[in-house]
């Protein structure tokens, strides 16, 4: 590729002012190569779709969509199986429901509080130690909440087993509060100094001024920190198998042990199961479903990110 | 309306006290939340300690796991987790950066773009898991890879990829219009501008988004258990650098192999409390290395922000 | 205009406020200097002066505005009249004080609520909650900003959809609706075009027999038209004071002269 001093130094008119076809040549095949990398992304959706439909395709051959849908029970490796995806479910939406009871209050108040009341000084300090709470890996969350947490919870609550729902939905809860905080607190500084002066004029306090102000302003991006927890809390894998044991179990009772559709595919995965068998293929009949559910929260929130950004 | 006061000050006195006292008592709130994030942090932290810690000894990062409690170690797991990060590194970064370039510099406002765009903000929500079904399916029987080092790179890789591409493109951003518009007016081409001064400038923010990216990777468990990385690992993947010609090898990129998370994992289903110590210890490494990766991208982002004066 | 009749002596007007020997800080910058400057009851006083005089300084001095950000102090004293009160004293409540004075800014900022919770929002912070009671304030707050018909039949749809001379005589209406005794009018109308401009000098004319209005406008014309009153800054500093009229035709001072006549800006 010719470089700009090789130009300078060729006489005028011939090399300088030429049109030179490699250099183009060259600027297009980098050109290439970068949309190349780019499409990566696209590939790996396609990836996914492809492989999880594919096995799930050959999987409903055998087991009817009907009854995934409507069975009461999952017990796929039995000699008598039964695939009810909804006992999966249950799993997940109960150990959800707790983890985000926790997160979305937790959360929110302390987005409001470093957003509204806290100085630049301590959201200096603060903002770094969430994120680094957001960065524990979440095997060590699960571990913490089988070990620790679940031995505290068994002094309140007599009977409690050693695997449960509640600890593991309160261990997620904790570790998905500065996916919250963060997302609704960038949403709230991004409305205008002008609304809050508007209303400290008008003799409003900080909490007014967040409450009847700020908040409703930043409501989309607000929502869309939501709806990204729900998101994270459903697709959560690590904690609810430690914590939760990986025995399906259709229940919404957080005192019991259950199965989520991510730990029922980390136990499976962690066995042997033949290539190409029913058993093997449940793993994407189960993901198909999570890929689909995670989807649809993830392109509302998205769409409502947008639209806050937009307003403003 | 009146120029004097006609309303009770004493009234409107006592309802400011009131407002006030609820204001402070969400200040309150709000602090006493962080704090009990904090608490639970420290409280993790300190649990790991004092039950792990006797366990760091010099033996437990040069053992091999053992069904034995006492004499099990993380080599094979630390060794395995360097290694994973050198693939993950390898496919994450060029690509990541490559088509944050695109989408910055060359890409064109149209619904093409559109559908990129969608795509990679998609791929950042997609449970870790379901990468794991992808490697599985796609990595490890159809193209044949196995379940080794150089699958598990490539769906770490592919996973924090959303991650290293945002932060490519916010660096991208920062540099401002004023550098490009220099450089083409001096006779550039587009990728000669971006080469010699767009990457150069945002190499620091890059770099930053790429630990972040990578101290996330060092954590997933369940992509790489879903491939199949076995757990008890009492051998490390052929070295890289060999004694003969050609002095480079690449079986180690096929071979079988287990990592940190994995590891722990393991322990952690094991009943004997001996195999939780040693859960803890290795959960306090694992702790370590992402906290540390974390704090230096937290540092460099900051000094960044202090140097970069446009 | 100002009134042409005859003017009445100072001393005998009431005064609502007054600044004394008032400096302000940002921080190491001193950007009020020795203020003392009166301001009449129920008479609109205006702020002239260059960009950088410190006239939204002084104005955002009376509401404790500076109070909201770190690294400001004052020195000295605005009283309020008639009980006296030193507006910036430590031991006055900020909240208080903001009750009391109401402020219009200089690009219209309606919350992003309907058009009637925005008038009614003063008044809600107060803890009015009954409807009927609210919809008669908001009615006549509406009113008095010459708004009432133009809205009355969109009272619940988004403030946003307004002009921009609708919505900065929103914020007026939401200013009147907690009957403050002063109104602060920070440049109302630099970012509205002439024909809306107009109908806020207007309001003006229609609001000074009611409540006192501090006025900063970088418009000596608008100055000219709306006020009974000028004051002119110039670096922090107050030049000088008077009647409307004084200053603009017989200015005592040559700085005030050549500000007034163009020979600088």
């Amino acid at each position: 590729m010719a470089s700009i001093a090789q130009d300078i130094k060729s006489p005028a008119g011939a090399g300088r002012l030429a049109y030179n076809s490699r250099r183009h040549i060259n600027e297009r095949i980098i050109e290439w190569l970068l949309l190349a990398a780019a499409l990566v992304a696209v590939a790996t959706t396609l990836g996914i779709v492809f492989i999880l439909v594919k096995e799930s395709l050959s999987f409903f051959a055998v087991v009817p969509l009907w009854d995934f849908l409507t069975d009461d029970q999952w017990t796929p490796l039995f000699s008598d199986p039964h695939f009810g995806i909804v006992v999966l479910l249950s799993g997940t939406l109960t150990s959800s429901l707790i983890a985000l009871t926790v997160a979305i209050p937790l959360g929110t108040v302390i987005a409001i509080y470093l957003s509204e009341f806290a100085s630049e000084r301590v959201r200096e300090i603060w903002k770094p130690v969430l994120e680094l709470l957001a960065g524990i890996p979440t095997i060590i969350y699960g571990y913490f909440a089988l070990f620790f947490l679940t031995p505290i919870l068994q002094q309140f609550i007599p009977g409690l087993p050693g695997f449960n729902l509640l600890s593991a939905g309160l261990m997620m809860g904790i570790m998905i509060v500065p996916y919250i905080s963060s997302i609704s607190e960038d949403a709230m500084r991004a409305v205008p100094m002008a609304l809050r002066e508007g209303s400290y004029s008008m003799g409003a306090t900080r909490l007014q001024t967040a409450l009847r102000v700020v908040v409703p302003a930043a409501f989309s991006g607000i929502a869309a920190a939501y709806i990204l927890g729900i998101s994270r809390a459903v697709g959560e894998t690590m904690i609810v198998a430690v914590a939760a044991g990986m025995q399906p179990n259709l229940t919404m009772n957080p005192t019991e042990p259950a199965a989520t559709i991510t730990a029922y595919i980390v136990q499976v995965a962690k066995g042997d199961l033949p290539h190409g068998s029913v058993g093997y293929q449940t793993i994407f009949a189960a993901g198909l479903t999570l890929f689909l559910v995670t989807l649809v929260f993830n392109l509302a929130g998205f769409w409502l990110k947008r639209r806050f950004r937009e307003v403003y | 309306m009146n120029s004097t006061p006609t309303r009770d000050l004493v009234q409107v006195r006592s309802m400011i006290a009131a407002h006030k006292r609820r204001d402070i008592a969400f200040a309150v709130l709000g602090f006493a939340a962080l704090t009990l994030c904090f608490v639970t942090f420290v409280a993790l932290f300190v649990d790991m300690l004092v039950d792990g810690a006797s366990r760091l000894t010099a033996d437990f990062f040069t053992s091999f796991a053992s069904r034995r409690a006492g004499q099990a170690g993380i080599l094979a797991a630390w060794v395995g987790t360097f290694l994973l990060m050198l693939v993950t590194a390898a496919v994450a970064v060029p690509i990541g950066v490559a088509s944050g370039l695109y989408l910055e510099e060359y890409a064109p406002r149209n619904r093409f773009t559109a559908i990129i765009e969608i795509n990679i903000n998609n791929l950042a929500g997609v449970p870790s898991i379901v990468y794991g079904l992808l490697a599985l399916g796609m990595f490890v029987h159809t193209f044949g890879l196995g379940a080794s080092v150089l699958t598990a790179g490539l769906t770490l890789g592919l996973l924090i990829l959303p991650i290293v591409i945002v932060a490519t493109r916010e660096s991208i951003r920062a540099v401002p219009g004023m550098i490009r518009e220099a450089a083409y007016a001096l006779g550039a081409t587009r990728w000669q501008m971006v080469r010699h001064h767009v990457l150069p400038y945002s190499m620091p923010g890059i770099l930053t988004g790429v630990i972040i990216g990578l101290s996330r990777a060092i954590g997933e468990t369940a992509p790489i258990v879903t491939i199949g990385a076995v757990t008890f690992i009492a051998f490390l993947p052929p070295a890289p650098l060999t004694a003969a010609p050609p002095f480079v090898s690449f079986e180690w990129l096929l071979s079988p192999f287990t990592a940190m998370p994995i590891q722990i994992f393991n322990w952690t289903s094991r009943p004997e409390v001996a195999f939780q110590q040693n859960a803890s210890a290795a959960a306090l490494v694992l702790v370590g290395m992402t906290l540390l990766m974390n704090a230096i991208a937290i540092w460099l982002r900051y000094r960044l922000r202090r140097n970069l004066k446009w | 205009m100002a009134s042409k009749a005859p003017k009445p002596d100072l001393a005998t007007l009431q005064k609502k406020a007054e600044a004394r020997a008032l400096n302000f800080f940002y921080g190491k910058k001193q950007a009020l200097k020795n203020i003392t400057l009166p301001v009449f009851d129920r008479r609109v006083t205006a702020l002239i002066g260059p960009s950088g005089c410190g006239k939204s300084t002084f104005l955002r001095c009376f509401n404790r505005m500076h109070d909201l950000y770190p690294g400001n102090r004052y020195d000295g004293e605005i009283r309020f009249f008639p009980d006296d009160l030193n507006l910036l004293g430590a031991d006055v409540d900020p909240i208080e004080v903001r009750m009391r004075l109401a402020m219009v800014f200089q690009k219209p900022n309606p919350f992003p609520k309907s058009i009637f919770e925005n008038v009614a929002y003063g008044l809600r912070i107060r803890g009015v909650k009954q409807r009927s009671l609210l919809m008669d304030k908001v009615e006549e707050a509406l009113s008095s900003a010459a708004l009432w018909n133009e809205v009355k039949d969109r009272l619940d749809e988004q403030a946003n959809n307004l002009s921009g001379g609708q919505q900065q005589r929103l914020c007026i209406a939401r200013a009147l609706a907690s009957e403050p005794e002063m109104l602060l009018f920070d440049e109302p109308t630099s970012a509205l075009d002439p024909i809306a401009t107009a109908s806020i000098e207007e309001l003006i004319h229609q609001l000074k027999d009611k409540v006192t209005i501090l006025i900063v406008t970088h418009n000596m014309q608008q100055a000219a038209r709306v006020s009974d009153f000028t004051a002119y800054m110039y670096l922090g500093d107050l030049i000088e004071f008077g009647w409307t009229d004084d200053v603009f035709f017989r200015p005592t001072n040559k700085q005030t002269e050549d500000y007034i006549t163009g020979r600088f800006g």
